[in-house]
Order: structure tokens, then sequence, then C-alpha cells
């Protein structure tokens, strides 16, 4: 076993900053992915099979066309990225930043969808009978809808972290393959298997990706579960 | 207190047109199923926007098509029970009865939530979960849940009509003391002329998404005309009186009411208890002279004041006893036979185990406020 966990520092940094990328993407994904969901699945507008669209873009287009794209808009030189880092200091190309919104548009469609389904199912005369108890609509969703999508919620989020941990098309298209900067394990195990006698290291962190991923699966079934019982719902 | 309500709104191929004010302690919304009851307390609840007309509460102004106001639910001060509880399944039974609380200002809260679970007998669950409560539970809880959040008015939509006879007797009398001890009133939606007859005050009777008839419960229950085909068999004159004493020796209380004495099985009520019972039409025989040798207990002296065409063979017919109204159902045989006419001195005699607890209730106290 002692091979297994006898990483280089370099290989350290890439666990490390997959974890790190794939975090970020899930959480800053969620507030957007609860508020298109919402809109998807109870909104009535014009444009929203559009939307509905362009959140599963990113499901369709080969990953490369997605990175190219992020690349387009928020490069250095896009029209997003330019704004966001003169107005904001953001910048994203060739950053682990840029690692993360790449990652999190690519789980994005996956998110989207467990929280949507989640929120179809709940029964919208609940949180009637909460608005006749005098909560107005913000509070109706922050105490009845949020806690009863709660377990769609974790399965999104748990989603959309394990598509960030295996992204790799578009995240090296948007941002290359940078050590201790934008290159996640997968693109290590890339670099790996392009170099003579890479074969060891590879393997190294293909196995740490699988035990990552499973712990990360096992985590949200056990949350799930027990968010599951604790509503006992019928 | 008064609800007022006066508003035409359309839905698709329903109208519905109501007005009416009451000031009764219970009203009654009364109809058949698609006769607009549950599109009413919509409107009332401010689920539904009227179309137009206006709809006040103690002279606080709703919705008011002509002003421009709609004031939202959440600001309504409603309380509302559901045909189908619709308790918040992530919360427990206490959490659930405390959601409203948060909701109301200070000064306006009233409720308290020891009496309000007294009151219920909910004492026992408040660690369970809704999944894990009986029909009859949660609807008392759901009760409990409107209560505290300390409303002006507390609607209920059906609220017995998912429950069995069992369950539905098991919260009856709850119904009756919410109506009695608490000074809430009531707007009840109902197609069982049984709930309706037992606890209203005032009736609103609705057919076709039109106020058919309004007025008080005892007025109301004698138009046999207004009742549902379904419902028919189960009309009858709805009668207050109050128990005067028991009769332990053959397990019987005797009830004293403007018609005179009545006796019917044991209530374990004390003397000078209200109670309201409903005498079935189809229960009540008539006798032309006083009868003798017979085994109905209660023989009741009037005169006949109506008498209405009723379902096929049948007639029904008024009769006033000393000043209350008591109704029978009879054949348009007998009617001829009898020569029962207008004017004439007959005896209304009902049997003693015609009052069941389907038609034995707690009557409204006599002081009713409002």
């Amino acid at each position: 076993m002692n091979w297994l966990l006898d990483l280089t520092p370099d290989e350290w940094n890439a666990v490390r900053l997959s974890i790190k990328v794939a975090t970020v993407a899930m959480l800053a994904s969620l507030p957007p992915g609860i508020l298109i969901a919402l809109l998807l699945a109870r909104g009535r507008f014009w444009g929203k099979t559009l939307l509905n669209g362009l959140v599963h873009l990113p499901l369709i287009l080969p990953p490369v066309v997605t990175g190219y794209l992020l690349l387009l808009t928020f490069g250095r030189r896009g029209p997003a990225g330019a704004f966001l880092a003169e107005y904001f200091g953001i910048v994203f190309s060739f950053r682990w930043t840029g690692a993360a919104l790449a990652c999190g548009v690519m789980g994005f469609p996956l998110m989207v969808r467990a929280i949507r389904l989640s929120i179809e199912a709940v029964d919208r005369k609940i949180e009637a009978a909460a608005g006749t108890l005098g909560a107005n609509p913000l509070w109706v969703f922050a105490t009845i809808t949020l806690p009863l999508i709660l377990p769609g919620l974790i399965a999104g989020a748990i989603l959309s972290f394990a598509k960030a941990m295996g992204e790799f098309g578009a995240t090296i298209t948007f941002v290359s393959n940078i050590p201790n900067e934008t290159q996640t394990l997968p693109s290590a195990i890339y670099t790996f298997t392009q170099v003579p006698g890479g074969d060891a290291g590879a393997l190294r962190l293909t196995l740490i990706s699988v035990v990552i991923s499973m712990v990360a699966l096992v985590a949200s079934e056990v949350l799930a579960r027990r968010v599951g019982r604790r509503m006992d719902i019928e | 207190m008064t609800l007022a309500v006066d508003i035409s709104h359309r839905l698709g191929d329903f109208a519905i047109e109501a007005n009416f004010e009451s000031a009764g302690r219970l009203t009654a919304l009364f109809g058949p199923s698609g006769s607009g009851k549950s599109t009413l307390i919509n409107l009332i609840a401010g689920l539904i926007r009227p179309q137009k007309g206006r709809i006040a509460v103690d002279g606080r102004v709703l919705a008011d098509s002509a002003a421009g106001i709609f004031v939202p639910m959440h600001k309504r001060r409603i309380g509302m029970v559901f045909q189908d509880a619709r308790l918040f399944p992530h919360m427990s039974v206490a959490g659930n009865l405390r959601y409203g609380r948060w909701f109301t200002p200070w000064s306006e809260r009233y409720a308290n939530m020891d009496a309000v679970v007294d009151l219920l007998g909910i004492g026992h669950l408040l660690d369970r979960r809704p999944a894990k409560l009986s029909g009859g539970e949660k609807q008392r809880v759901a009760i409990g849940r409107a209560l505290l959040a300390s409303p002006k008015l507390l609607l209920m939509d059906e609220p017995l009509a998912s429950l069995d006879e069992a369950r539905k007797a098991e919260i009856l009398p709850y119904i009756e003391r919410l109506r009695d001890e608490t000074k809430i009133p009531i707007a009840y939606v109902s197609h069982s002329i049984a709930e309706v007859a037992r606890l209203a005050s005032d009736v609103v009777v609705l057919s076709q998404g039109k106020v058919a008839a309004f007025g008080p419960a005892e007025a109301i229950m004698q138009r046999l005309d207004l009742l549902p085909a379904e419902e028919r068999g189960e009309g009858g004159a709805v009668l207050d009186a109050r128990v005067l004493r028991h009769d332990e020796a053959f397990g019987m209380t005797v009830l004293g009411s403007p018609a005179g004495e009545i006796r019917i099985s044991r209530l374990a009520r004390p003397a000078g208890t209200p109670v309201r019972l409903r005498i079935r039409a189809r229960d009540v025989m008539i006798a032309t002279e006083q009868p003798a040798g017979l085994s109905a207990l209660n023989i009741l002296a009037g005169t006949i004041a109506a008498v209405r065409p009723g379902v096929g063979p049948t007639v029904e017919i008024a009769i006033d006893c000393n000043g209350a109204i008591v109704l029978a159902r009879i054949t348009e045989q007998s009617k001829q036979t009898l020569r029962l006419a207008l004017g004439r001195k007959v005896f209304a005699v009902i049997k003693t185990v015609s009052f069941d607890s389907a038609t034995t209730g707690t009557g409204l106290p006599v002081e009713a406020d409002g």
C-alpha cells in the first residue's frame, strides 16, 4: 500500500486542487442552480424552452466546445472576462478559478435537473397552507420548500461534485494544464499517460480518484437517508 | 363579528355569485359538490383573487375590486383547515402547531398553546411526525395549527369529508367545543346535512354557484327542498333543547324543548346543558289522535303548519309544536287516508332510538355573542 500513498508533491497538489475546484464549483453552482430549477419547475414565461436548452447545452456539446466557448467569453479578451477582470478583479483564464468555472458549468445541467425534479415533487398545497398561517412567499420557501427539497439538493450537489472531479475536456481547453494552478486529477493522469514511465503515477491517481468519488457518493447516500428518515414522508 | 361577501367570479364555464352577510358563531356553507363552496372559501382565504366584488371580515376589507384592494393570503389572518390536513411533513406535531405563531405580531397573539392542545386533546402527540398520525389526529392537529396563528376567522373546508364515520364522531365534539369555548368565528364548508345541522348557527345554501338560501340553521334546516337528493333522507328539523334530568332506572335522559319533553338514550352531560337534536323527517310518524299502546316514547302535540310535495310518492308535513317545527315525511296515501290538512291538530311520534350520536350534538350556548 505504501507506494499508493507515497505521492510526489505535484501529485498531492493535483489531488488538493481537484477537491478544491470541485467543492468551489459545487457550492457556487448551488444558488443559481436552485434559482434556475425554480424557474424551470414553476415559472411560466416566454423563452422557458430556450432557457432549458441553454442549461442542458453543456450536456450535449463536446466538452472541448464548451471549454472553447468559455475561453471566448471568459478569457482575458472575452466580453465577460474583460469586464470581470476590470471591475471585480476576478480572472478566470489559466487560473484555478477558471477550472472551477468550467467544472461548475459542466455539472450545472445535472444539478439543475436533480433539484428541478424535487421541486416538482413538492405538494404546493402544503405551501399554500403555510401561506394561510401568515408566512410570506420567501418564508414559505425557506421553511417549507427548501427543507422538503433537501434530498434533491444533496443529490444535485453530489452529482455536480462528481462531475467536477472527473471534468477534463472543458477544463484543459479553457485553462490548460498548469501544475499547481489548473492541473486537476484528470489532467494529471492524462499528463502521466503521455510520458514514458508514467504508468505508476497514473494508476495511483486513478485509484485516488476512484476513492474520492466513492466516498462522496456514500456520504450523499447516508446524508439523504438521514434527511429522509427525519422527514418520514409517506 | 360579521363575514360579508358580495362577489362574482368566473372560472371557465363555472360562475359563482354570492352575496350574504353572516354574524353567526359558525356559518355553514352548504351545498353539493360543484356548487361553488370551495371556490368561495378560496376567495375568502385569498387563494383566488375575485374578479368582481368585495369581501370583509368584521369591517376589515380583504378584497374590493372597485377600490383595487386585495390583501394577500399571508396578511389576512384567516386560519384554514383543509380536507387533507396538509401538515408539514418535515416538522413534528409541536413544530406544526408553533408554525403560525411565528408570523403573528405579539399584540395580536391570543391563542394559548396549552389551552389549544388541551381543547383538542393532542398533548400526547406533540413529539410525533405527521406521517405517524391517524386521519382524525391529523385533522385535530391541523385545527390546532390554524388556531395557534390567532386568526380573526377560521375557515374549515370539508374538514371531515375524508374521514370514516368513527373518526367523524371523534372530531365533531372538538369542533363543537371550538364553536362554544373560543371567540373565533368559524365558516364551515360541508356537503353533509348531519354536520351542518349539528354545528351551524347560520347556513348559506349554495347551488350552482349561487346563494339559494341564507338564514339561521333552524329555519334553513326545515327547507328539505334545498337539500341535494342524496342527502334528503338525512334531512329534518333541528330542535334546540336542554337536558332536564336523567332517568337512571331506564338509562335515559329527558330533554326539555319548546315542543315538549323528549326522551333519548342517556347522555353523559349534566342537567342544563344545551343539546341540539336533528329529527329526521323519515323518523317521524303522524297520529291524528293521542296514541295509546305504542312503544314510541316521544309524542308531541301540534298543528299542521305546512304541507309540501316531497320526492316520489311522499309529502313533507311541517308540524308546529308549540312554536317549534317538527318535520315528517309520509306517503301521499297516508296523508289522504288521515285527511291531513293545514291547521289540523295531530301528534308527532318519534322513537327514542332514532336519536343517535349522529343526530344529537351539543347545542349552541343561548347567550350567543355577535
